[in-house]
């Protein structure tokens, strides 16, 4: 019974832990950078700052999986150690399926795109 | 998962799982709701994925050039954003047992949520006025299905958002409140990030190509 008594507690300390992590200082850093990073993708859409439409796409993507990242860190708190690391363990394995999902779909769906084509289309193909 | 030893050590020891031990009330909600947002990921990376393969397929109907207003975008982005940011401190006033700013906190998230949407839908009627309906074109139907899956998810936030403040009203900070704040917390930072992806890939890229 001890014994049992002891887990249930250990358990609670360490579920208090998996949570209690927000700051002001946390959430202010969190977000001023997301307003950084959403202003200048913006910004170099707007304006057409960068000299080719291809780096632009490039460089906003970029400030997307940053701003991503920011988000997951600041707001919504994750690290490797909450929930003895399982919540870390369902992210990594939804991103390994987001990116065989996203990549297969654009890749097999841009081939069947491409021969599909007219024969007369052909010579414009990338 | 505690390995619990005989205590009689007879120097025979027996060994079995007692993992059996109580639990507190929602002790795993938190993991719980972490895959459930997890599983609604994947959901949006198919609208996502959908959106990508169809982006370009105009039907000779109009383009995105055509239709968004960055300026529009970029005040919905920051209402959003700032709904973010006034949950965060709403949830830092709960930390401090303070009732009546938990409350205002969560009224102006609500607030800013409630812009959010309702600018989204006025974009939303301009384009359908325009003849741009989700039917026009394969490009136009994967928008409204993505832009309006994740809206439906901010206007469920705001339902949800509602329920809570009366229960907080009613009954106070009391634990289980507690706990679905903190629900309801990672749901709506959750589709801020998504929101991430929206503006980046649908309305920057779209209007960039």
């Amino acid at each position: 019974m001890s014994t049992d008594t002891h887990a249930a507690g250990a358990h609670d300390h360490h579920h208090d832990d998996g949570h209690a992590h927000s700051t002001f200082s946390g959430y202010m850093l969190g977000f001023v950078l997301s307003v950084v990073l959403t202003a200048i993708p913006f910004w170099l859409v707007m304006s057409g700052a960068l000299p080719s439409k291809q780096i632009t796409a490039l460089v906003i993507m970029a400030f997307a999986v940053v701003q991503i990242v920011v988000h997951m860190i600041y707001f919504l708190h994750m690290n490797t150690k909450s929930e003895n690391g399982w919540s870390m363990m369902a992210l990594i394995f939804t991103i390994v399926m987001v990116v065989i999902a996203l990549s297969g779909s654009l890749w097999v769906m841009n081939h069947l795109n491409s021969n599909m084509m007219p024969i007369h289309e052909m010579t414009g193909m990338k | 998962m505690t390995v619990a030893v005989n205590p009689a050590q007879t120097g025979e020891p027996v060994f079995y799982l007692a993992d059996e031990h109580p639990h507190p009330e929602g002790y795993s909600t938190s993991l719980g709701f972490w895959i459930y947002l997890m599983s609604d990921c994947l959901i949006f990376a198919m609208l996502f994925a959908a959106f990508g393969v169809l982006g370009a397929n105009y039907a000779a109907g109009p383009a995105p050039k055509d239709l968004f207003d960055l300026d529009l975008v970029a005040v919905n982005t920051s209402m959003l954003l700032l709904s973010s940011i006034t949950y965060g401190f709403a949830m830092l006033t709960m930390q401090q047992n303070k009732i009546a700013q938990t409350q205002m906190w969560l009224l102006i998230t609500g607030l800013f949520g409630a812009a959010f949407i309702g600018i989204e839908l006025t974009e939303f009627a301009h384009m359908i006025h325009e003849g741009a309906t989700p039917q026009r074109s394969a490009f136009l139907s994967a928008f409204f299905t993505l832009v309006g899956t994740h809206g439906l998810h901010v206007s469920c936030g705001l339902i949800w958002l509602v329920t809570l403040m009366v229960q907080v009203w009613r009954f106070g900070l009391i634990e289980a409140n507690r706990r679905r704040l903190m629900c309801l917390s990672m749901f709506w930072h959750f589709l801020d990030v998504v929101w991430i992806g929206v503006f980046t890939f649908v309305y920057l890229l779209g209007v960039l190509r």
